[in-house]
């Protein structure tokens, strides 16, 4: 009988080692193990054994057992195993295709550049003063040291509406307004970003349409070397670490002393390349200390108070910025342009 | 103003800086050089010969066979095809081996079988302008006087070795649009004297009030008129020295008379006009407002119309000159002119700028007083005019100047301290430094204690408080010696304000939604001007548009959109969806500024939404439009208060656009455009927005207050309604809301079928209701009692029965 179990023992570790699937297996567990199975059968004809024979042979049935059941175990989570495998080979994809678009649009380039020097003021402690674009003489030019008559005016061309209404030609006219709004009392810190219009046939570097931004401090005590001092900053922000800026003298009639702003060229670091067209310098601003006419014309008292105000053009820095070879660019809204500024 | 180097060195000593550093000097304390020109150009070889011989040629009908000689070796045969060579002539002869501008290198050469070694010029050929080409040489060869030396450099001779500075001139410089105010003005800069020319006019026995009389009968535009006579003057060419020196600045010689009053407009910047004094037919001068309707032949032979806006110079009758900017036909000085009556007058500029503006007319003359003249250096130049006509047009001076005159100088006195100074700039400048640089620009000033008492010369016009001394001042101390300083000040923080805050936020949705942002113009035709716009008002047109296209305000920006879209459609971008936030401008009356009112406008036409290969794909449509509104209402906390209601507008389909109601009010409308306007602007279906953005930016949103996340369960019941096809869902939706509170918590429609299996003229909407009550779990016969009262509510309003 021990022979008996040993033999079904050899003969069951076979077949689970034949066994190619969990049905199989399946088989072989109901053959072996099961109630009427040969083992069980092996124990009942026990009887006819000595008494004493009887425990061994009953304790050699179990190690039987247990070693099939170990046997039948180890196939079924091999088998499993293979089965998982299989079905994941089978659902094996190609991670290559493209995925589901996420549709995104972005902002104008424009827009991205008066925000970010927004932003960038902002830090510096100016609020954003916004005006309207349809002017009044007086406060496009009059409040600006620009009399009727004065022969500055032709250096802008504007479109007038009636002869006291027009287009804003710059954005300046919100530096009158604000500090009227202030009543003759600083600080005042402003950015004035905007569009501006002015008699301008539309070509590659002319658009009778584009933006400014403005900016305008009067308090006590300002000096030009803030001024100097805010627009350094301001271009190394802007440009990078490293920028210098340059003042060179020049003329604005609601400004004295009135300067250029030039700001080290950022592609070149300042050795010239086409960018500056050699110079190593970029005119990006136009500045000064605000005129005395202007400040008292819009109440504040020249003898006390000081002031400067820049003026800068978007488009400029925008092309400047992304190598832009057309202003027209910018109002023709093709897609194949707009969507070239969508990274942050 | 073009300055030539070498003039300029005749009034301010120049030795040790070339015209190059000279510019770069000039450049950074305040006037722009724009360029440097060489006039010589990199030519060589070229002298003065003198033609022996010239014969035709005896193959070609078109040239001439000369022979000339250079004062050293043998003669040498050029041939030549300028029609006004002759012999006799000295002439500007390019040898062999010469290089002319271009890097023209001339060679001997075969022309029509006749040997040439070297080449007859042309002033063009030597890099001069056409323009300013003497007209007797300007389609021929160059002729020099007969005294010129054969054989001499030819380029020093035609004052070309010299380099000359193109200065760009703001509005408040325009003293430095004569070279005196230059010299004055690189004297200060470099720290040199000033040399000014000498007028010594010898007069003969004879008074000039014998000769002409003169009434300024309009002082305001003429406080300044003077005038000299210079008798039996000989019409001819200028001195070459002279002649060249106005081609190097821009103008083009006539005769001695003539280039001696340009002359002296260049060197003084004062105007001057030479009159033939017999042919003004009268013996005085009347300066006064045109009458209206009379006319005048001007100089350029064309006959001008005039009115009292106009100022003109008569002989007592008619007008003989139109003042301060061209001299009329009848009085020109010309080759027969024995008596020059020369004139020098200050005109006020607003006079002067009418008359350019209205005869578009703009000459030296009149720039220089447009921009306003120094009257004090009027007569200054009147003698030295008279003076040069004498030693070079052979003339006899009158004894005497007429004048009139209603001008005083007012001597302009600033004072300015130290302190201010310092204080405004943020330097930390000494007295002496100040000082130093009010001599250099010879200003005459006196210092007491810091106070600085400045005598503005009359020259400087621009001049006249103490800002433009401390321009001055830091202009030539030089900006790169200011610090770099920060303003000190109370820190107050910088920010947005809530409305630009909200802006941005939309901004930003929209384009995470997918939209692109565009920026179209404000300037419209007056066709699309009120088109799509949510509100109109009369037109606001320019007073002078450049173009039809842009000669109106616009009221909506819609239409740009759609050109933007047909723009990209024309270059094969399909897909277009684009929004704008901008103005539009309402008026509110003439001559008041009209509203500006935000609004936020798009577009979207083509494929919304396109994963291909795995067979996704959705068009834009109506549905996709009013999805982006929605998100827009939730992002501002608007979304319970705006309403959609069909609506018919012009332009858009009458059954597919709503209008949108913020609160009950109408603030923005969505629709598909009207087939008509698709087909109008070559679009596919396409629809469009406009909101008045000020509107929902400015409406206050609840602040954010935090809800208890739900504890206990919801309970979805779905139920589909069978509705007459009419009935509007929002409206069934709103009443389900309603019907349910507060326990119905979700309203959300998941199917609308209308089709076999409904009868005809119905449809059914389903609607996932889910119910919810934050204390506590519902049981089965709450929800059962609600619900029931949904359905008999809308069965009650809609007639709306369960689908079976
Ligand atoms: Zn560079």
């Amino acid at each position: 009988m021990k022979e008996r179990l040993h033999e079904l023992e050899r003969e069951a570790l076979a077949k689970i080692d034949q066994a190619g699937d969990l049905k199989a297996l399946n088989e072989v567990r109901v053959a072996y193990l099961g109630k009427k199975g040969p083992i069980t059968e092996v124990l009942r004809g026990m009887g006819a054994l000595p008494p004493e024979e009887r425990p061994k042979l009953g304790a050699l049935a179990n190690e039987v057992r247990e070693a099939i059941q170990q046997a039948l175990e180890a196939k079924q989570t091999k088998l499993e195993e293979e089965e998982i495998e299989r079905k994941l080979a089978a659902e094996a994809i190609d991670v290559t295709l493209p995925g589901r678009p996420v549709r995104l649009g972005n902002a104008h380039p424009l827009t991205r550049v008066i925000e970010e020097i927004e932003d960038l003021f902002i830090g510096m402690g100016y609020t954003i003063a916004e005006g309207p674009e349809v002017e009044t003489d007086y406060y496009n030019f009059e409040a600006l040291n620009l009399p009727k008559g004065h022969p500055a005016r032709d250096m802008q061309d504007s479109f007038y509406i009636t002869e006291e209404i027009l287009l804003r030609t710059h954005t300046s006219p919100m530096q009158a307004r604000t500090m009227e709004k202030h009543r003759g009392r600083g600080p005042v810190k402003i950015i004035c970003p905007g569009k501006v219009y002015r008699r301008d046939t539309d070509d590659a570097t002319h658009s009778h349409q584009f933006t400014q931004i403005e900016g305008l401090v009067v308090d006590r005590h300002i000096r030009m070397s803030d001024l100097k001092g805010t627009l350094r900053e301001f271009a190394r922000k802007l440009f990078g670490e490293g920028r210098d800026i340059r003042f060179r003298p020049s003329f604005f009639p609601f400004t004295e002393p009135s300067v250029e702003v030039d700001v080290s060229c950022f592609r070149c670091e300042g050795h010239g390349c086409s960018v500056c067209k050699g110079t190593g310098w970029i005119e990006i601003l136009g500045a000064g200390m605000v005129h005395p006419n202007v400040l008292e014309m819009a109440g504040f008292d020249s003898k006390t108070y000081t002031g400067f105000a820049f003026g800068m053009g978007p488009e400029r820095i925008a092309m400047l910025k992304y190598g832009i070879d057309d202003i027209r660019h910018f109002y023709q809204n093709d897609l194949r342009f707009l969507r070239q500024f969508l990274r942050v | 103003m073009l300055v030539s180097y070498r003039w300029l060195s005749e009034y301010v000593d120049l030795t040790g800086i070339t015209a190059k550093e000279l510019a770069e000097r000039i450049t950074k304390s305040g006037i722009e050089v724009e360029r440097v020109e060489a006039l010589d150009r990199g030519m060589k070889g070229i002298v003065i010969g003198h033609v022996l011989e010239c014969e035709p040629h005896p193959n070609a009908d078109k040239l001439r066979k000369c022979l000339v000689d250079f004062g050293e070796g043998e003669p040498v045969q050029i041939i030549c095809g300028a029609p006004n060579v002759a012999k006799g002539q000295n002439v500007a002869v390019a040898k062999v081996g010469a290089v002319l501008p271009g890097h023209f290198k001339i060679k001997r050469a075969k022309l029509r079988g006749e040997e040439s070694n070297g080449m007859i010029c042309s002033l063009q050929e030597l890099g001069i302008e056409t323009k300013v080409v003497p007209k007797a040489y300007a389609d021929g060869i160059f002729v020099f006087p007969s005294d010129a030396p054969v054989g001499a450099d030819a380029l020093e001779w035609l004052g070309l070795h010299d380099e000359v500075l193109e200065l760009s001139l703001t509005p408040n410089r325009a003293d430095c649009l004569s070279m005196i105010g230059v010299a004055y003005e690189v004297a200060a800069i470099l720290g040199r004297a000033v040399k000014l020319p000498e007028a010594v006019v010898k007069e003969n026995d004879e008074m000039i009030r014998d000769y002409i009389s003169v009434r300024v009968e309009a002082p305001e535009d003429n406080p300044l008129y003077a005038g000299r006579i210079v008798k039996n003057v000989r019409i001819g060419p200028s001195p070459l020295w002279m002649q060249a020196r106005l081609m190097a600045a821009g103008i083009r010689p006539h005769n001695n008379v003539v280039d001696i009053t340009n002359y002296i407009l260049l060197e003084y910047g004062q105007p001057l006009h030479a009159f033939d004094y017999d042919r003004l037919g009268s013996k005085e001068i009347v300066v006064r407002r045109a009458n209206e309707g009379e006319t005048i032949v001007t100089l350029d032979d064309v006959e001008r119309k005039l009115t009292d806006n106009h100022l003109v110079i008569t002989n007592g009758r008619e007008p003989v000159a139109l003042a301060g900017v061209m001299g009329g036909a009848n009085s020109e000085v010309r080759d027969d002119t024995k008596t020059v009556f020369i004139e020098a007058a200050y005109f006020a500029s607003p006079v002067i700028r009418q008359a350019v503006k209205d005869h578009g007319l703009r000459s030296e003359a009149s720039t220089r007083f447009e921009k306003g003249i120094d009257p004090a250096r009027t007569k200054e130049a009147l003698e030295r005019a008279a003076a040069l006509m004498a030693e070079y047009a052979g003339g006899e001076v009158v004894g005497g100047i007429v004048e009139a005159s209603t001008w005083k100088e007012e001597p302009v006195v600033v004072t300015v301290t130290l302190e201010r100074i310092n204080g405004v700039l943020g330097t930390a400048m000494s007295k002496e430094e100040v000082a130093a640089i009010l001599a250099n620009l010879q200003f005459p000033f006196t210092e007491d204690n810091g106070t600085f008492t400045v005598h503005v010369p009359s020259r400087r016009r621009d001049i006249a408080i103490e800002e433009d001394i401390i321009e001055e001042v830091a202009r030539l101390y030089g900006y790169d010696h200011l610090p770099a300083t920060l303003p000190v000040a109370e820190a107050k923080p910088g920010g947005l304000t809530p409305y630009q805050a909200k802006r941005r936020r939309v901004r930003r949705y929209l384009e995470g939604a997918g939209l692109f942002q565009a920026i179209t113009y404000s300037l419209t035709s007056p066709d699309k001007a009120a088109r799509f716009a949510l509100e109109t008002a009369e037109p606001i047109r320019l007073a002078l548009p450049m173009s039809e296209e842009r000669s109106v305000l616009r009221q909506s920006l819609i239409p740009h959109l759609l050109e933007a879209v047909s723009y990209n459609r024309a270059r094969q971008v399909e897909n277009v969806a684009l929004y704008e936030i901008g103005s539009v401008y309402l008026s509110r009356g003439e001559n008041v500024q009209p509203a500006e009112n935000e609004r936020l406008a798009g577009v979207i036409t083509g494929l919304w939404h396109a994963h291909l290969w795995q067979g996704e794909k959705k068009a834009a449509d109506f549905y996709v439009t009013k999805g982006v509104l929605d998100g827009l209402f939730d992002l501002l906390g608007l979304s319970d208060r705006i309403s959609y209601r069909p609506a018919k507008r012009a332009d858009l389909h009458p059954g597919r656009t709503a209008e949108i109601a913020l609160d009950g009010t109408v603030i923005g409308f969505v629709g598909q455009l009207h087939p008509a306007v698709q087909k109008e602007y070559d679009l596919k279906e396409t629809y469009v927005f406009e909101l008045a953005l000020s509107e929902l930016l400015n409406a206050e949103s609840e602040a954010i207050r935090y809800e208890l996340i739900p504890r206990f369960p919801s309970v979805v019941r779905d139920i589909a309604l069978v509705v007459d096809d009419n009935i509007e869902a929002g409206a069934l939706k709103q009443a389900i809301e309603e019907a349910g509170k507060p326990l119905l918590k979700d309203v959300a429609l998941f199917d609308v079928y209308q089709g076999d299996r409904l009868p005809a003229g119905k449809k059914s909407l389903a609607f996932s209701l889910r119910y919810y009550d934050p204390e506590r779990t519902l049981t089965d016969e709450e929800v059962t009692t609600v619900h029931e009262r949904v359905l008999a509510a809308v069965e009650e309003q809609f007639g709306a029965v369960l689908r079976g």
